[in-house]
């Protein structure tokens, strides 16, 4: 193991790790911890200049009743898993069957297709910007949450083939060949032999783009416009335009649209950082 | 007013002194930008009283963050227009009455109870002699002081630009800055631009230039500069203003370490909530600085439109014609509304120190004209550079050659 | 991506029909069709569509009247985009420090202390909370008159210091703001790559006398690659794709200062002040060929380990 245990250094050594961990999670977290404060505090604190002493009332309850009650906040919320469970029920999906298909069989196309794949997915995703604006446009789709969903599984079954790709690839494969010694229709396979296996890389694939498509902003602001279909990414800017200066409340309303990854990933570690460090070891 | 109306419709439209059309039934399809809480409710009371005078109409509303807007209009009015929609005078609508979004008007600017009471505000709404739009609303801009911090000071409202920058000096003598402002959106230091430029030059002039037709590296648009750095050099303004939205400048003010905003009437209400009562708060007419030179003043007017895909467009007419109004412009307009100033001249003005301020100064006080303010007046690709080179000029005014020629040549790429 | 064995054809009964007979041929595609469907009209063909409204002048309005190269010349000649050029540089040069940030970090915490797991994880919180929140939470910390940074230089007598509104700061700023979650990421990389170090080559290296940064760099890294190459990858694209924290931090500002391509291309395109969607477009593929660079570099790489599997 690499760095040495700490366990087998000397007492002052362990004592100084085991000091220098919580004051360095401290000083990681501070710039969100500011905001956690900021969001239990009085509106009298900010005009006061009270920024960084403790709160002189506790006014959590106040603060988060306005942004579940007094503002748009639940419904962009809403919106966001509108959007975000779709697009991972429709990236998953699509993507369990191009990765079969680039994973299982050999056939001329497969390399130059995973690399359209891999390179789609390595593009800079603005540039699409104009173009799939129109495309929505056109398709009547423009300020739903549907458009937002297609664009959204379409790019990301890019990260998700490449993802399950590789998954397949590790399977053993004896077992799909005896399915087909038996005569299992090439549909059967897939269905009864490969998904079953792939259970784990669909866990950790769904938690992975929960979190990614939670998280866009820049495609939420080109494709959609409102509090009917934007998610909480674009809905916190409206929200804070609305309360400019009230930081209490910004920072609560920041705070509620950060929670639901952040639920996720506590919830479903394990998957999570499986599914982002695939690849990154042999 | 249409001639042979049914009976029923003309018993109608008298109970609700509006002129309305008969039976209006089907969808409209309202688009508002007014996401602030307190035009947000107007708005929404206005469509309600709209709403029960058409039974049969069934209204849908959407609002849009303001700013969001601006970018998503150009989107909806191509492929999911509305019947009714919120937008600016001015050049600021030209884009679509030319790319032709909008449904020319001319027709409701016919009728005499929009012809008479709403003159004034008619060329702004008028692109190549038609008219696009109705306006609903308009506000002034000027100068709101603390007034309680110039009492201690002992200072007068100025007149003159000497004056200006006489009070200006105690008030930094104090500790305090002369004005706050916020940079970080650009548009606030046009409102700087526009009243230096309109009392050194004029209105004319300022026309002049916001539609290409001067040089920026013109030595009358050096001499405006000039009188800006004055103020800069003073350390009039408040430090920081590039990375302050108007809001979150709105504090400095109201902590009386700014003493003054040189802001549109909108800038009334937050301060009013954050604690300045009338007998803090007070307002100027921005001074005279070539003297001879008739004062213009920034009046930013706010307006509907018809897309010219619209479904239901005689319901979106009646619509219009309910917005404008003279009962429904005192409303909408009164202090517990919108704060501000009513476009039909029926209209009662409520009585609100700045409302009257304000429109006593439009009124009676600004001969040269009524522009709309520099990013409306101007094609936004322009305003955008000009606007950004304003924000540069305020933090680094040495290199004021060095923006003077990007403008220059950004006018000559634009127009 | 071990054993990449498919199988060779069976030969197949001699009655079966055609469908049948093909099956092997026919099913990849089958599978494949609806996600290359979607991949091509929402990713592959506008890239090309760009290509193409790049030689236009349009408002995205009215009728698109073809200009030829023109909007290329302009650029060329168009400080904001220079500026942006450079920024994008800045960015993908600066950005990169989360990969040596996320090693050491990942060294720090690669022991078995009671309660590490939850530091690991808490350290890794700043990745899974949105760019917008993580824009919003840094405009705080850097604000002017009360942010904490001021407060906490204030300590030591320096400042105050306006990162967002200097020209020369706002940049970094913005970076150090998008390196705090990125540096996560990389750190829990090569968390896991540290765990599947082999143990017996640390020993055989501790015998040789290599220790610290001897060993980290002859044993160690040697041992991590994949996961620094995938911290690479993941890190680059990120310093390309840099909008939202620009956005919602400084809108590009003080005076365009902190623009980079991507940010630029939407306000020409679809801002409030831009109408110009070839012009947006052109932006749009310089950026793609800086990053066709990148992309040949990582498909090649990955080609090579293909068939070296």
């Amino acid at each position: 193991m690499f760095p040495a245990p700490i366990r087998k250094a000397s007492v002052p050594w362990q004592l100084a790790y085991r000091t220098l961990l919580p004051v360095s999670l401290f000083l990681w977290l501070l710039p969100l911890m500011a905001v956690a404060v900021f969001s239990i505090k009085p509106a009298d604190d900010f005009t006061t200049g009270n920024y960084w002493g403790p709160p002189s009332t506790f006014e959590a309850a106040a603060n988060y009743g306005r942004v579940f009650f007094e503002s748009d906040m639940p419904r962009y919320l809403l919106n966001s898993l509108l959007i975000t469970v779709p697009t991972v029920i429709g990236a998953v999906a699509l993507s369990c069957m191009t990765g079969f298909a680039l994973g299982v069989y050999r056939f001329r196309a497969n390399l130059w297709l995973f690399f359209m794949f891999v390179a789609g997915n390595f593009v800079p995703f603005q540039i699409l910007m104009v173009p799939v604006r129109d495309l929505t446009l056109e398709l009547g789709l423009y300020n739903t949450k549907t458009g937002l969903v297609l664009f959204h599984i379409a790019f990301q079954t890019g990260f998700c083939t490449l993802f399950m790709r590789n998954f397949i690839r590790t399977l053993p494969f004896a077992l799909i060949e005896s399915a087909r010694v038996e005569g299992v229709s090439e549909f059967r396979i897939f269905r009864y032999v490969v998904l079953p296996l792939m259970k784990p890389a669909i866990a950790a694939l769904s938690i992975l783009i929960f979190t990614f498509i939670w998280n866009d902003y820049f495609w939420a602001v080109v494709l959609t416009q409102g509090a009917g279909s934007q998610p909480v990414t674009a809905g916190i800017t409206s929200f804070n335009a609305q309360y400019r200066a009230a930081y209490h409340l910004m920072s609560a309303g920041s705070i509620v649209a950060a929670l639901p990854p952040v639920a996720m990933f506590f919830l479903m570690q394990r998957h999570f950082i499986a599914g982002l460090t695939l690849g990154a070891v042999k | 007013m249409r001639f042979m109306l049914p009976a029923a419709a003309l018993a109608a439209a008298a109970i609700a002194s509006v002129p309305a059309s008969a039976g209006l039934s089907g969808n409209l399809k309202i688009f508002l930008d007014t996401s602030n809480p307190a035009p947000r409710a107007t708005m929404e009371a206005m469509i309600a009283r709209f709403g029960a005078q058409h039974p049969d109409l069934d209204i849908e509303t959407t609002i849009i963050d303001r700013e969001a807007y601006k970018t998503q209009i150009r989107n909806f009015l191509t492929a999911d227009p509305p019947d009714v929609a919120t937008w600016y005078a001015a050049n600021r609508m030209r884009p679509y009455v030319s790319a032709g979004l909008f449904e020319d008007l001319s027709d409701l600017w016919e009728e005499p109870e929009i012809a008479e009471n709403l003159a004034s505000t008619k060329g702004a709404m008028t692109i190549d002699g038609k008219q696009w739009g109705v306006p609903y609303t308009y506000y002034q801009w000027g100068v709101y002081y603390r007034e309680d911090i110039f009492n201690e000071l002992g200072l007068e409202e100025p007149a003159t630009w000497e004056e200006e920058k006489a009070n200006c000096a105690k008030i930094v003598a104090s500790g305090r800055a002369c004005y706050t402002i916020g940079t970080k959106y650009l548009w606030t230091a046009g409102g700087w631009f526009d009243y230096l430029n309109l009392r050194t030059n004029g209105y004319d002039f300022h026309m002049a230039l916001t539609q290409g037709e001067v040089e920026w590296t013109d030595d009358r648009v050096r001499a405006v500069f000039a009188k800006w750095r004055e103020l800069i050099d003073m350390g009039a303004f408040i430090a920081n203003h590039q990375t302050y939205s108007w809001q979150e400048a709105l504090p400095f003010i109201v902590n009386g370490e700014a003493t003054a905003y040189l802001m549109g009437n909108f800038s009334v209400a937050p301060m009013r909530e954050a604690g300045l009562t009338d007998d803090k708060l007070d307002f100027y007419q921005f001074v005279e600085i070539t003297p001879g030179i008739a004062k213009a003043e920034d009046a930013p007017t706010d307006t509907f439109h018809i897309p010219a895909n619209a479904r239901n467009k005689d319901a979106a007419r009646a619509f219009l014609r309910y917005v404008v109004s003279a009962e429904n412009q005192t409303i909408i307009n009164n202090g517990e509304n919108l704060g501000q100033l009513p476009v039909n001249a029926q209209a009662a003005i409520d009585d609100d120190e700045f409302l009257r301020q304000g429109f006593e100064m439009l009124s009676r006080n600004s001969p040269g004209g009524v522009a709309q303010f520099f990013d409306r007046d101007a094609p936004a690709e322009l305003a955008k550079v000009a606007m950004e080179g304003f924000q540069e000029f305020m933090v680094f005014p040495d290199h004021l050659d060095d923006i003077l020629e990007r403008l220059e040549s950004a006018r000559q790429d634009i127009y | 991506m071990a054993d990449a064995v498919s199988f060779p054809p069976r030969a197949g009964a001699p009655k079966e029909r055609w469908l049948h007979r093909n099956r092997r041929a026919i099913a990849p595609w089958m599978f494949l069709a609806p996600g290359v469907l979607f991949f091509l009209v929402y990713v592959i063909f506008p890239i090309f569509q760009s290509f193409e409204i790049s030689l236009y002048k349009w408002d995205g309005l009215g009728e698109a009247r073809y200009i030829g190269l023109r909007n290329y010349e302009k650029l060329f000649s168009d400080r904001a985009f220079e500026t942006s050029l450079w920024n994008n540089l800045k960015w993908l040069v600066l950005y990169l420090l989360a990969v040596p940030a996320g090693l050491f970090i990942a060294i720090f915490l690669n022991q078995t202390v009671t309660g590490i797991r939850l530091y690991k994880s808490l350290f890794f919180f700043p990745f899974v909370i949105s760019q917008v929140v993580v824009g919003l939470v840094f405009t705080w910390f850097y604000d002017p008159t009360f942010g904490l940074l001021n407060t906490i230089i204030g300590w030591f007598g320096a400042g105050p210091l306006n990162v967002l509104g200097d020209p020369a700061f706002v940049t970094y700023g913005i970076i150090a703001a998008g390196l705090w979650p990125q540096t996560a990421y990389c750190m829990i990389l090569y968390l896991t790559g540290l765990n599947a170090v082999d143990p017996e080559q640390v020993e055989a290296g501790r015998l040789d006398g290599a220790r610290g940064w001897r060993m980290l760099w002859h044993v160690i890294l040697p041992q991590l690659r994949p996961a620094t190459f995938i911290a690479f990858v993941v890190t680059i694209i990120g310093a390309l794709r840099s909008f939202d924290l620009i956005s919602i931090m400084t809108d590009g500002g003080p005076f365009g200062s902190s623009r980079v391509l991507s940010f630029y291309m939407f306000e020409k395109a679809l801002s409030e002040y831009g109408f110009r969607m070839g012009y947006g477009a052109a932006i749009a593929v310089v950026l793609f060929l800086i990053m066709l660079g990148f992309i040949a570099y990582f498909l090649w790489s990955m080609y090579r380990d293909e068939r070296g599997a």
